[in-house]
C-alpha cells in the first residue's frame, strides 16, 4: 500500500523534516455537526485524522476521551453518523487520511465485511481497533488489507521481542507505539528517551513502517518526541473541547489553536 | 457446539480461549497482553503444583472454612408440598459468600508471583470484601473498584472492606454501577500492571480470568457431591440444582462437578435478575435472549443496543446488576445443558420472604432469585425429586433494601 495516502502524508512530513501531526477527536462530539467542523477546521494542520467511533465501555481510555465518548453518545451519535461525517469530511479534503478508531464490539454488530465495506464506501484510509490485538486481529485485518485499507497495529512498552517482531512482519504501513503503562490520557510517567529508545528499537527492525507514538503526548511534551514519524495527540484536544463547552467558548476555533500550536512546536 | 465429558468445562476452549468456537477470548489491549499471558502461564503452571494445592487446600479448610453445610429445608418443603427443597448455605463461608473462594486463590497467585498491589472489581461488595480480607491475610495492598450507586446501596459490605484496610475506588462514570467498576478496573490494571495484580470478581473478563475464578469456585461442587453421596448413598435419580447468574462465578462452581451427569438426571437451572415488574430494564442476558457481544475483554450474550452500547441494566440486587454474564454459561446455554430463566425483582423478594419465615437461613438477594425459582416449580414436582438451592451470599449487606421494600430486616 505504499502510494496509500497515509504514506504520502508521512512522506510530505518528513520532507519538511518534522514528525506527522496526528490528531484525534470522538466522532460526535459534541454534536454531529459540531464534530464535522472541528474536524475539517484541524485538518489544516494536522497531517492525519484519527476520529473515535464512540462506546460506551472503553476500557482503555482515559478520562477526558471517556468525557468526549459519552458526550457524543448523549447527543445521539450513531455508527452510521460516524461513516456520514467521514464522506462529508472527504468531499472537501479528500487527500487527508482518516483513520477510525473504537472498540471491536461496534464493528462485531455491524459485522466485519459490512463495516469494512462502509468504510471503503466512506473513504476511510485505516482503522485502529483498541481490543483486537494481535494474532487475533490477523483474518480481519487481513480483510482490511485486501480492502486497501490500513489496519494499524499497536505495540506497547509490554510486549515482548518475539511478539513485537510478529507484529512489525504483520503489519501495514503505519504502527502506533503506546508511550507507556497507560490509559489515554496519563500524565507522560516515563522519560522522552526512554521513548525513543524504545521506538528506535522498533524503527529498526523495519525502517519502511511508519512509527507513530501516542499516549500523554500535550503541548508541553510534543517538541521532546520530535524524531519519531509522527506523533498523536487525543487527550489534550478531547480536553479542550469539554473546556471550551465549559466555558461557553467557541469549540472550532479553540481546538484549532491548540493544533496549530502543536503543529508549530514540532516545526 | 457440543460439551465433552471427563474435562472440566473451564478448559474446553480452544486456543484462542473461546468456548464453543465464538464464547470467551481475550479481547484486551496490546498492554495487557503480556501480563494476562504471564498469569496465565502462572495458572497452568501452579494448578498441577502439588505444593500450591496443597496451600489452596490448607486455606480453604482452615481460612474459608470448607465444607460448608448441606441441609434439607424442612419447613419450607412442607409448606410447597412438592419436591424437597435443600439449600447448600454457602454463605457459611468465612465473610458470608463464595466469593471468598476466588479472592482466596488470587491472593495466592498474587502472592507467588511477586506482585504486592492487588486491585478487583465488586458490584453487591462481596468481591470486594472478600478481596479486602484475602489482601490483609496475606499482606497485600489492596484497592477496590466499585460503582457509586452501588457504595450506596451495599454499605454493609463497603463498612468492612474499609476495615480490612482496602482503599474503595468510587466510579462515577457510566450508570456507576458493577459494569463500570470492572471497566475503571481494568483501565487502572492497564496503568499498572507491571506491579499490580488484577482479580476479576466472577466468571468473566479476558480467558484467564474465567478460568481462575470457576477453578476456585468449583470447590463448592466438590463438596457437594460427597454430601449427596453421604445424604443418600448415590447420586439420586432427580436433582435440580438452582442457582442464580448475574456473571456465574457461583453457578459454575455449584455446578462443576455434575455437568457430565445426563441432564434428566441433574437438572441445572440458572436464575437471572428480570429487574422491577413495571420496568423495561433488567440484568438477563441469557434468559432474555440478548445478542452476543464483547464486554470486558470476552465475547457473552450481553444486553446491549443495536449499535453494540452496552445497555443499563436494572436490578435489586447489586450482584446480579451486569449486563454481560459468563461465556462459559453461554456455552451451556447453546449446548443445551443448562435452562436459564429469570426472576423479577418482586419475585425475589418475596421468595426471601417466604425461605426467612419457614426457615433459620437469611439469603441475599442474589441467592433469593434462585429461592423464587424452586418456589415456583417444587409443588409441581413429586416427592423424589431433589431440589438443591445454593444459598451463596448472606442477606447482611441487603439489610437497608429489604427494612425499605419489607419494613423489616
Amino acid at each position: 500500500m505504499s502510494n496509500s495516502l497515509i504514506n504520502i502524508s508521512f512522506k510530505n512530513a518528513k520532507k519538511e523534516n518534522r514528525p506527522a501531526l496526528l490528531t484525534y477527536t470522538v466522532a460526535g462530539d459534541n454534536t454531529k455537526k459540531k464534530s464535522l467542523e472541528i474536524l475539517k477546521s484541524i485538518s489544516e494542520y494536522a497531517d492525519i485524522c484519527e476520529l473515535g467511533f464512540p462506546h460506551n465501555t472503553p476500557i482503555a481510555d482515559g478520562g477526558q476521551i471517556q468525557t468526549s465518548a459519552y458526550r457524543a453518545i448523549k447527543n445521539g451519535i450513531q455508527i452510521n453518523d460516524v461513516f456520514s461525517i467521514v464522506k462529508s469530511f472527504k468531499k472537501t479534503k479528500k487527500n487527508k487520511p482518516i483513520i477510525l478508531m473504537g472498540y471491536y464490539n461496534m464493528i462485531y454488530q455491524f459485522n466485519e465485511n459490512k463495516f469494512i465495506k462502509k468504510c471503503k464506501e466512506s473513504k476511510v484510509d485505516g482503522l485502529i481497533v483498541v481490543d483486537l490485538p494481535y494474532p487475533e486481529n490477523k483474518i480481519f485485518a487481513s480483510k482490511c488489507k485486501k480492502k486497501k485499507i490500513n489496519f494499524i497495529q499497536l505495540i506497547s512498552p509490554t510486549t515482548s521481542k518475539k511478539r513485537r517482531n510478529q507484529i512489525i512482519k504483520d503489519s501495514h504501513d503505519m504502527i502506533y507505539y503506546i508511550s507507556m503503562l497507560s490509559t489515554t490520557g496519563g500524565k507522560l510517567k516515563v522519560s522522552p528517551k526512554k521513548i525513543l529508545q524504545e521506538y528506535t528499537k522498533i524503527k529498526k527492525q523495519n525502517k519502511l513502517k511508519n512509527i507513530v507514538i501516542g499516549f500523554g503526548i500535550t503541548e508541553k511534551t510534543i517538541k521532546s518526541l520530535k524524531k519519531a514519524d509522527g506523533l498523536v495527540v487525543g487527550s489534550a484536544i478531547c480536553k479542550e473541547i469539554t473546556n471550551s463547552i465549559k466555558k461557553r467558548q467557541n469549540t472550532v476555533t479553540n481546538v484549532t489553536n491548540v493544533v496549530k500550536r502543536l503543529k508549530n512546536k514540532i516545526k | 457446539m457440543k460439551l465433552k465429558k471427563k474435562i472440566a468445562l473451564i478448559d474446553q476452549h480452544n486456543k484462542f480461549g473461546f468456548w464453543g468456537g465464538k464464547f470467551g477470548g481475550s479481547f484486551i489491549p496490546e498492554t495487557l497482553k503480556k501480563p494476562v499471558e504471564d498469569l496465565t502461564k502462572k495458572f497452568q503452571k501452579l494448578r498441577k503444583d502439588k505444593k500450591f494445592l496443597k496451600k489452596r487446600d490448607f486455606y480453604f479448610k482452615n481460612y474459608v472454612g470448607s465444607p460448608t453445610s448441606f441441609i434439607k429445608l424442612e419447613k419450607l418443603t412442607d409448606h410447597l408440598n412438592g419436591a424437597q427443597i435443600w439449600a447448600k448455605v454457602v454463605s457459611e463461608a468465612n465473610g458470608g459468600a463464595h466469593k471468598i473462594y476466588n479472592a482466596t486463590v488470587h491472593a495466592l497467585i498474587c502472592k507467588s508471583m511477586g506482585k504486592k498491589y492487588i486491585v478487583g472489581d465488586t458490584g453487591a461488595g462481596y468481591a470486594g470484601k472478600m478481596l479486602s480480607m484475602a489482601a490483609k491475610k496475606f499482606g497485600l495492598k489492596c484497592k477496590i473498584f466499585m460503582g457509586a450507586k452501588d457504595i450506596k446501596r451495599q454499605k454493609p459490605n463497603c463498612d468492612a472492606m474499609r476495615k480490612n484496610g482496602a482503599e474503595i475506588i468510587p466510579v462515577y462514570s457510566g450508570s456507576q454501577t458493577l459494569v463500570d467498576a470492572v471497566s475503571e478496573c481494568m483501565r487502572y490494571w492497564v496503568s499498572n500492571c507491571d506491579n499490580t495484580h488484577m482479580c476479576v470478581g466472577s466468571t468473566v473478563g479476558p480467558n484467564i480470568f474465567v478460568k481462575i475464578c470457576g477453578w476456585s469456585t468449583a470447590q463448592i461442587s466438590r463438596e457437594l457431591k460427597i454430601q449427596i453421596k453421604d445424604e443418600f448413598k448415590k447420586i439420586p435419580k432427580k436433582i435440580k440444582l438452582i442457582n442464580c447468574v448475574g456473571g456465574g462465578s457461583s453457578a459454575y462452581g455449584f455446578w462443576s462437578n455434575f455437568i457430565d451427569y445426563d441432564k434428566k438426571q441433574v437438572e441445572l437451572i440458572g436464575v437471572e435478575a428480570g429487574g422491577p415488574e413495571n420496568s423495561k430494564l433488567h440484568a438477563a442476558p441469557l434468559s432474555r435472549n440478548a445478542k452476543i457481544g464483547i464486554l470486558h475483554g470476552a465475547a457473552s450474550y450481553v444486553c446491549q443496543n443495536k449499535d453494540g452500547q452496552i445497555e443499563e441494566t436494572e436490578s435489586i440486587s447489586a450482584g446480579l446488576d451486569y449486563p454481560g454474564v459468563s461465556p462459559i454459561h453461554c456455552f451451556l446455554k447453546d449446548t443445551r445443558r443448562a435452562r436459564y430463566t429469570y426472576a423479577t425483582d418482586e419475585e425475589a423478594l418475596n421468595a426471601y420472604k417466604m425461605v426467612t419465615h419457614f426457615e433459620n437461613l437469611n439469603p441475599s438477594l442474589e441467592p433469593s432469585h434462585a429461592f423464587a425459582e424452586a418456589i415456583k416449580i417444587a409443588p409441581k414436582l413429586n416427592k423424589e425429586t431433589i431440589i438443591i438451592v445454593n444459598s451463596c451470599g448472606d442477606a447482611k449487606k441487603d439489610r437497608d433494601i429489604i427494612k425499605q421494600k419489607l419494613g423489616k430486616y
